[in-house]
């Protein structure tokens, strides 16, 4: 019983979806860089930035494939970020010896949300959109509250994260690199990743082979709420102080799970991967870079972006037996 | 009273049990609302709360439909912003054209619902996403169509769906059209869950797809049916919005999660398989009780949200808690 | 001691509003405006959007660039309508300078920070700007990415500001203060003491509005009058309207509605009207709609304003630096004016939809006046 569950496949190939996706994604930008002669935006410095407009959604995205891997979603890391942030600056006060505690302080706070969020789901048996709806409005509204006693600013070496490079590739990319590769190892190669995709596969034949799933998706939820922390810590760096807004301004809620969602992961758990998510995340950024450079109407935008989030499921989800809902 | 079969498993429930999930929460928070204001129990105020809350009702009555057969619909706020915008647009003060333009939005409506519906039911995307995309479309055309503000102007017969209030009626005093509006909606609502065959089929494709087919039911139809259903009611409740309070660009934000959250709060269950229009309709009162409630408590606005999110999870936690305790 | 410490920073955070509001109290900045607010302003007569108040100038020798110019514009966002009529007439004063002006390049963040610091990025990176305007998203955020791009262009920004002085003038009208002085001064002075007033306010926390509610609350605490509440409504008309018959449902006399903006106006005084009361006392701001409600009901009211004619100047001060003229710097401080009775009329123009800023200084712009909407 056990064998079957120790190295699943992902029935749709993750890579290929994420190769499509990324291939898509760079030919757009290039075609659309050389049709406007914005050929500086090939360079370098342009790509570099073209990436550094994937990290704040990439990290939180990262957190998002695991909870939808195991079967659940989590709307609650907008507010966490905004959170994370607002803490990070009023910790920190400018003062870099503050930088540790309040990174560490900052951490905690996300993993005890994630534990919260992850028992109501896992032990309460409560539907994870509700739960993380609910926490979230929590977090948003006590931040709200008391965003007047909670100001504050990084520190100035803290913004090294966001700022820094070294041999011109940014301190942030290589952050996104390094947690990308630590997911993917951690899905693909450990026992825990393998537990995550039979949980998310089939709840009932997983309990039945002794995993105890509820402690797979209480870690899951945890995993996704160290990671919006992580992008938290990150927007931090980049704007030096926080805002109760910054996470709902950037819809990274709804974005996380959109990107992860159309990099081929299932919503209803235990197909996909970090190289989707990755590949979705870079889709997103190609389209913000690519309709700057044409210099399309905000609204007209809008209109793209919702039909491109269809257009991308569907390209995979059609061929889906069954129905989905 | 009758409601719909629970589950396709387990027995038929009697009426009481559906109802008293989302009754027993309002009756609560009206009468913690009346204890603080007594006046909102003199039945004007409590017509002019049923005014108010119209709008959150029908959009409740039609996400029900969409939960029901296991999906979401986020982009009913979005369909009443553009129901709002564009009729200001289309009718520009001109009241002849008033109700011509509102068979239009309608058409509008169901056009966005097929939409959804066929996108969920034949390209198979999940319905968050979906109904994501096309909130971020809608939304994006209505700005676009509007140039981003508020345009044209809406005249008296079409504000007065939203903003009429009848004077001197007998027994009940007062009486806003939005609430005669709102008891015609709630009882098609009804009415298609429980006199039609719909409702059956519909919580037999929530709660299990596979056997709804293998059975013989339509299950894309009643996916496709689900999503017109809620788009319809994005539609009423955006022209109640328009008339109430006027033209914005901001008419329907949030309104869909809220709507989610007033059907959970009721009873029903996501992804399918349970609940009634009077979830609907009970969660939606007892969430606009509740703001009303916080608004007369005058907490820090910002506390507001929290003191929701507290309300939803322990809801939800609650029915769980009931389901399994019954099981 | 600690005791009292302990209960202090629980009150704090208890009434976190109140806290908010005396980070946003700054008695110096308050006198200053409210002198600016009557001060006469130098430049052409008439053309409120290209005067300045008081006589700082500064050198832009350095920065003169002959030929055809490329002009970048970062913009927060068109998040509401008064940036949509700010957009219309950034793109307007462009369009008159045609000849000067080979491209304007306009780049949307969304309302997100965080886009538009790679926003900037890329514009400045992409080599193509010869001058760059920013309409910052949040103060703090945006500061390194404007103190980068101050080092290979000259920038020019303008609503809310950067915390540096590295561009060569930051554009703002007199300020969040003298909005709240005019308001509520006007309200102070149609009120008795002890009367009541209803602050309706958008959102916390954003300083151009938190500065508007704290003039305005020093004012009435000043002249004894009683702010019952004061509300959020997120700009939303149904929201301000349930939140205003909610306070007359619970028997509070309300005497004047302030406002931190206008363009939820006329729902709150919907409010009244369907509840059968008299109109209050109120202050606005200078949107079309409220501006015809005013006159056909005859309100005692007032229209303070945050002009968008500062999107003009904007193009225009951009186009000074590169002809190597003297603008006004480092802080370029527009007229702030307020609509009164006696010259509302002259502000109506039944042409506009309802949420046109009547203070666009757009009349005389081309494509006047469909561009902004109207017929």
């Amino acid at each position: 019983m056990t064998t079957n569950i120790a190295k699943p496949k992902p029935a749709i190939p993750d890579l290929p979806v994420a190769v499509l996706l990324a291939g898509l994604s760079i030919g757009f930008f290039a075609v659309v860089a050389l049709v406007t002669g914005e050929t500086a935006q090939l360079s370098g410095e342009g790509i570099a930035g073209l990436l550094q407009r994937m990290v704040a959604l990439g990290l939180v995205a990262l957190g998002q494939t695991f909870v939808i891997l195991v079967g659940s979603i989590d709307l609650s890391v907008a507010a966490l970020i905004s959170a994370v942030a607002v803490l990070a600056s009023h910790v920190m006060q400018g003062d870099p010896a503050m930088m540790l505690p309040a990174v560490l302080l900052c951490l905690g706070f996300c993993a005890v949300v994630g534990f919260v969020n992850g028992a109501l789901v896992a032990y309460g048996g409560i539907n994870p959109l509700i739960v993380t709806l609910g926490t979230g409005l929590i977090i948003q509204g006590v931040l709200a509250a008391s965003f007047g006693v909670l100001q504050g600013a990084v520190a100035r070496e803290f913004q090294v994260i966001a700022y820094g490079s070294v041999l011109g590739v940014p301190y942030s990319l290589l952050l996104l690199a390094t947690l990308s590769l630590a997911a993917g190892f951690v899905l693909d190669r450990t026992l825990f990743g393998a537990r995550i995709y039979a949980v998310g596969g089939n709840p009932d034949g997983a309990r039945l082979a002794g995993i105890r799933t509820e402690r797979v998706i209480l870690s899951a939820h945890m995993v996704a709420s160290l990671f919006a922390g992580a992008a938290g810590l990150y927007l931090a760096a980049r704007l030096q102080s926080g805002t109760p807004w910054i996470g709902r301004d950037g819809i990274y809620d709804l974005e996380s799970i959109a990107v992860t969602v159309i990099g081929g992961t299932i919503l209803a758990g235990g197909k996909g991967g970090v190289a989707g998510t990755l590949a979705g995340v870079l889709l997103f950024a190609t389209l913000d870079a690519g309709f700057n450079m044409l210099g399309i109407d905000a609204f007209l935008k809008q209109v793209l972006r919702g039909a491109i989030v269809i257009a991308a499921v569907a390209v995979h989800a059609v061929r889906t037996k069954g129905h989905v809902a | 009273m009758m409601t719909v079969p629970q589950t396709s498993a387990s027995l038929r429930r009697p009426a009481r049990i559906a109802i008293n999930a989302g009754l027993v929460i309002f009756i609560a928070l009206y009468a913690a609302i009346g204890f603080l204001q007594p006046n909102y129990l003199e039945p004007g105020l409590f017509m002019n709360f049923l005014r108010r809350a119209a709008p959150l009702v029908i959009l409740a009555c039609g996400q029900l439909y969409v939960i029901l057969t296991g999906g979401f619909d986020l982009s009913m706020g979005a369909v009443a912003t553009l129901v709002v915008l564009a009729a200001s647009i289309l009718i520009n003060g001109d009241p002849d054209t008033t109700w011509a333009v509102i068979g239009a939005l309608y058409v509008m409506g169901v056009s966005i619902g097929l939409v959804n519906g066929f996108v969920v039911a034949f390209l198979k995307v999940p319905s968050i996403i979906t109904t994501l995309g096309t909130m971020l479309l809608v939304n994006g055309l209505a700005l676009a169509w509007s140039g981003g503000a508020a345009r044209g102007d809406l005249p008296d017969n079409f504000r007065n769906l939203g903003r009429l209030v009848w004077r001197d009626v007998s027994v009940i005093g007062t009486l806003p059209l939005a609430a005669v509006v709102l008891a015609g909606f709630v009882a098609l609502a009804w009415f298609g869950l429980n006199g039609t065959v719909y409702g059956k089929r519909a919580l037999a494709v929530g709660d299990n797809p596979r056997a709804a087919e293998l059975a013989g039911t339509p299950v894309a139809a009643t996916r496709i049916l689900a999503f017109v259903v809620s788009a319809v009611s994005a539609v009423t409740a955006g022209i109640l919005l328009g008339g109430f309070s006027g033209v914005s660009v901001n008419a329907g934000e949030g309104l869909e999660l809220q709507a989610i959250a007033a059907c959970v709060i009721g009873g029903a269950q996501l992804l399918g398989g349970r609940g009634s229009v009077w979830s609907a309709v009970f969660g939606a009162l007892s969430l606009f009780a509740l703001f009303t409630l916080l608004n007369l408590l005058g907490l820090p606005q910002a506390l507001r949200d929290s003191i929701q999110g507290v309300i939803l999870i322990a809801a939800v936690g609650a029915s769980m808690w009931r389901t399994r305790r019954r099981n | 001691m600690t005791m009292r410490t302990l209960l202090a920073t629980t009150v704090a955070l208890t009434f976190a509003g109140q806290a908010l509001a005396q980070d946003f109290n700054d008695p110096a900045e308050f006198k200053k405006q409210r002198e600016q607010l009557s001060m006469t302003p130098q430049g052409p007569e008439g053309q409120p959007w290209a005067q300045h108040l008081g006589d700082g100038m500064v050198d832009t020798a350095k920065y003169k660039k002959d030929g055809q110019v490329t002009l970048c514009f970062s913009n927060a966002g068109v998040f509401n309508p008064w940036r949509v009529v700010g957009l219309n007439n950034l793109n307007a004063e462009a369009e008159l300078h045609k000849d000067r002006l080979q491209q304007l390049i306009v780049v949307d963040a969304e309302g997100k920070d965080d886009k538009q610091i790679s926003d900037i990025e890329a514009l400045v990176s992409g080599g193509k700007c010869d001058a760059l305007i920013v309409s910052p998203n949040t103060t703090a955020a945006l500061t390194p990415a404007v103190e980068a791009a101050c080092a290979k262009l000259p920038v020019i920004v303008f609503d809310r500001g950067v915390n540096t002085s590295c561009p060569v003038t930051y554009i703002h009208p007199v300020g969040g203060y003298g909005f709240g002085i005019t308001s509520g001064e006007f309200i102070a002075s149609k009120l008795k003491k002890g009367d009541n007033v209803l602050a309706l306010r958008i959102m916390p926390g954003v300083d151009v509005l938190e500065t508007r509610y704290s003039a305005a609350k020093n004012i009435f605490d000043e002249a004894g009058i009683n702010v019952v509440g004061s509300e959020f409504t997120g700009s939303d008309r149904a929201k301000t309207k349930s939140v205003v018959e909610d306070y007359i449902n619970r028997g509070e006399k309300i005497d004047a509605v302030w406002m931190d903006a206008g363009d939820t106006a006329t729902a709150a005084l919907e409010a009244f009207e369907d509840a059968g009361l008299p109109y209050p006392v109120i202050s606005g701001e200078d949107q079309q709609d409220f501006l015809r409600k005013w006159q056909s009901e005859k309100l005692t009211a007032i229209g303070p304003s945050y002009p968008t004619y500062q999107w003009r100047t904007a193009v225009i001060a951009a186009l000074d630096v590169l002809d190597g003229k003297q603008v006004p710097g480092p802080e370029w401080v527009l007229p702030q004016p307020a609509i009164t009775e006696d010259v509302l009329a002259k502000y109506i123009d039944e042409r506009m939809p309802p949420l046109h800023y009547s203070l666009c200084g757009c009349q005389e712009l081309p494509g006047y006046p469909e561009r902004w909407g109207g017929k």
